[in-house]
Formats: C-alpha cells, structure tokens, sequence
C-alpha cells in the first residue's frame, strides 16, 4: 500500500530572526492509509511546524514530503495548493475561519474547491455541522460564535471535502468536555470510516483515540510506536476509591 | 471497604449478596467488583468491632442468611466518616521512583522509560474512552467516575512532558 504521507529526512530551520532556530530535525514519518496518527511533545518542540508542513503552510528547509505516492515539496506553489484543496483537510491551532462567510459557507467552500457538486457540499455540511451540534449556528457569522464553537466549524470544514488526510494542531484546545464529546465521537466516527488523521495534541483523551503515537522532542522523533488497547479496564486501574 | 458497607447498610439491612450487588449496580462496568469474599470478610470485621450485627434469617429449603444492620455506634462512626474532609488523593507513584532511581542500576534511558509510560497511559485512556462511550449518558456516577479517571491520567501525562524537559 502507499503510505498517504511520507517524509525523508525533514528539516525546517526557521532563520527570519538574529539567529536561526532549528525547529523540525530531521523527520522521517510514514503515515498508511487509515492511521489515526497522535503527535506529542513539549511546547516548541516543532509539533506545528511539522504538520504546517505536511500540509504545505510552511516551506521546508530540506528533506522530502510524499502526499499519496507523489513527491510535493518539490511542486510549485500553485500545484501544490491545487492539490492540497483536494487532499487535505487542515485544522489549525487558531482557526483561521474566514470572518466575512457564514458558518455554512465556511464548510461547504472546501468541498466546492474541491469539486463536490453543491449538492453534495450542502449535504456534507449538514452532516458535519449536526454531528457538532452547530446546525443552529449555521447562518451565523464566525465572529459570533464562541471559541469553542469557532473551533469545532474549523473541524467541520477540514472534514468538508472528504480529504486523504486529516491534519489537525490542538483542535479540542478551546472545548469544554460536552464539546470535547462531540469532537472525540466524531473523530472516531471517521476514523472507523477509514479516514486518515495526523492530529498535534496535549489532550491525552484525543491522543487516546489514535493507533499510533509519535513523540516529538526538540524537532526530533524519539518516539514511534502503537497505542496498544486491553479492552478490560476499568476506572480502578487509575483511581482506586478506599 | 468497611464505610462503603456502612453506608450500605445506612439505608437499609441487607445479606452480604444484596451489598456486592448494590456496589455493582452503583458503579457498574466503571469499577472493579469486590469479591464476596472480601465482602464476608469485612463485615465479619465489622461485627466484631460492633459497628453491625447480624440475624440469622430462615430461608426454605437453602441455608440460613445473615441480614446485617448498623448499630448505634456503626452510624456514629459513619457520621464521622461524612463528616470530616477526605484527604486528598496519595497518588503512589511508583514510574516517578523509577525514573528517578533508573540511572542507579545501570540501564537508565530515561527516554525510553518516559516514552513507554507515555504509551502505556494513552492505552489505558483509549480502553476509560471506549467505556465512556458504552456508559449510558444518564448514568452520571459511572461517567464521572470515568471522566475523573481521565483526568488525574491527563496530571499524570502532564507531569511525564515536564519530567522529559528536566531529566533527560
Ligand atoms: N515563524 C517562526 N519564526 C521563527 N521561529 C519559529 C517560528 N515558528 C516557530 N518557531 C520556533 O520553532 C520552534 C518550534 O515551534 P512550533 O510552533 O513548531 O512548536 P510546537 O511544538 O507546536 O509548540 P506548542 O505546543 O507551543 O504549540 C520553537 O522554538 C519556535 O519558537
Ligand atoms: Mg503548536
């Protein structure tokens, strides 16, 4: 099988400032189809510097990045965002939702880009926003809506056009626990549909829906391994009430 | 043990059975299930201390039961027990120990004894997810049983991240 995302030996040095940084050092990740992919690791360890560029936000400094068996770090600018549109579903860790649309048009512009036909971006949307419980919240500006809710529309509209994979940075970072529910059911509703998940997270009832946990410590892995399940447990393995 | 019991028999006597069953139902798939055992046990301790007594009730064609009742002194001590705060949780920490004494024995990877607790954490809240998910939703004693579960498990990764920033 090809594997959705590939990267060899992936450097960023971010060298804007008096002195360079070198945030990402060396990565070599290898995401299969239908992993659930949790990325952890200390503030500043590059988390969101590696998925920006997984997901072509950011250029690399040196190194390779493979989408579906297709090298694209080497694409240019254009044919890269041509392809990410139909691709990729990104999360950011500040939402980035565009402030002049309603909700409804925030998710169902992904799917048209990508060329679902309206019909079909309408029902996706639907779908979407009921499952977050935002369907009431779908004519509403996002400057209306709290962060929360802002948070879970940007999740809505990275699912909009069915991606290969989804690339999310701290998308429960604003949720209390009822929204966190909805999100964690939704998540792993589309992971059991096959859906491919790279998700940046210190949210360890996120991170325990993955298969596979990659520890990042100062831009490098020094962990890759499964999430392993028992299926047994109980509360007592944790608390135990005397 | 022996409180739960108590407050247990508060509302109402009952066999040693009725008690197992009604912690069960209680607490459900969340909590482990005390053995019977156990249960006979500590209320055999119990009487002892005078805190219940027992009757022998006639049963047709099984042996006889014993219901159990608090006495007057069983309801002072649990009076005493509502009373008073809870000391807050003693979290035993035995990976802390580890990680601390690891570079004694000679094979200390400090990362490598972090990342597999890591690992081992994220596992055990993937198995409190999937109960949370089967708890009915109206079921607030079983859910934040787990929901608490899961965030002492969060501390608990918190603290591994800030271990890896200062020990290794
Ligand atoms: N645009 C930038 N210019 C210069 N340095 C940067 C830039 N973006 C990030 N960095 C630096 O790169 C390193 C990695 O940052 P990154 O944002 O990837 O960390 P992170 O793991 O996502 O952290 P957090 O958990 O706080 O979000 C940090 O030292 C950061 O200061
Ligand atoms: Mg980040």
């Amino acid at each position: 099988m090809t594997p959705v995302l590939k990267t060899v030996h992936l450097v960023k040095i971010y060298s804007d400032g008096a002195v360079p940084v070198p945030a990402v050092r060396g990565v070599d990740l290898q995401v299969e189809p239908g992993e659930f992919v949790a990325v952890m690791g200390p503030s500043g360890s590059g988390k969101s510097t590696l998925v920006h560029m997984l997901g072509g936000l950011d250029s690399r400094t040196s190194g390779e990045i493979w989408l579906d068996g297709q090298r694209v770090d080497t694409l240019s600018e254009s044919a890269w965002a041509l392809l990410r549109r139909k691709k990729i579903g990104f999360v950011f860790q500040f939402f980035n939702l565009v402030g002049n649309m309603t909700v409804a048009d925030n998710v169902e512009l992904p799917a048209l880009l990508a060329g679902a036909s309206p019909k079909e971006a309408r029902e996706r949307r639907e779908s979407l926003l009921g499952a977050l419980n935002l369907t009431e919240r779908a004519d509403a500006a996002p400057g209306q809506l709290s962060g929360g809710e802002q948070q879970r529309v940007a999740l809505a509209r990275a699912l909009a056009n069915q991606p290969s994979v989804l690339l999310a940075d701290e998308p429960t970072g604003n949720l209390d626990s009822r929204n966190t529910r909805d999100v964690l059911k939704l998540l792993s509703n589309v992971h059991k549909e096959g859906q491919t998940i790279v998700m940046v997270t210190h949210d360890a009832r996120v991170a325990g829906l993955a298969d596979r946990l990659v520890s990042l410590f100062d831009g490098e892995i020094v962990d890759d391994g499964r999430i392993a399940r028992k299926r047994t447990r109980t509360a007592g393995a944790v608390i135990d009430l005397r | 043990m022996r409180l739960h019991l108590l407050a247990l028999l508060a509302k109402e006597p009952a066999h040693g059975y009725e008690l197992k069953q009604a912690l069960e139902q209680t607490f459900g798939s969340a909590y482990p299930s005390p053995n019977i055992g156990q249960i006979y046990v500590t209320l055999g301790r119990l009487e002892k201390d005078g805190l219940v007594k027992a009757v022998d009730v006639e049963q047709s064609n099984r042996p006889n039961k014993k219901v159990y009742y608090l006495t007057a002194k069983g309801r002072e001590t649990l009076t005493l027990w509502v009373d008073e705060p809870t000391e807050g949780p003693r979290v035993r920490d035995e990976f802390f120990m580890k990680l601390v004494l690891a570079p004694l024995t000679g094979i200390a990877d400090r990362m490598a004894l972090i990342n597999r607790q890591r690992r081992h954490y994220l596992s055990l809240m993937g198995d409190l997810n999937d109960l949370l998910s089967r708890t009915a939703p109206d079921d607030h004693v079983q859910a934040l049983l787990i929901e608490g579960a899961m965030l002492h498990l969060q501390a608990d990764l918190d603290w591994l991240e800030r271990c890896q920033e200062d020990l290794t």
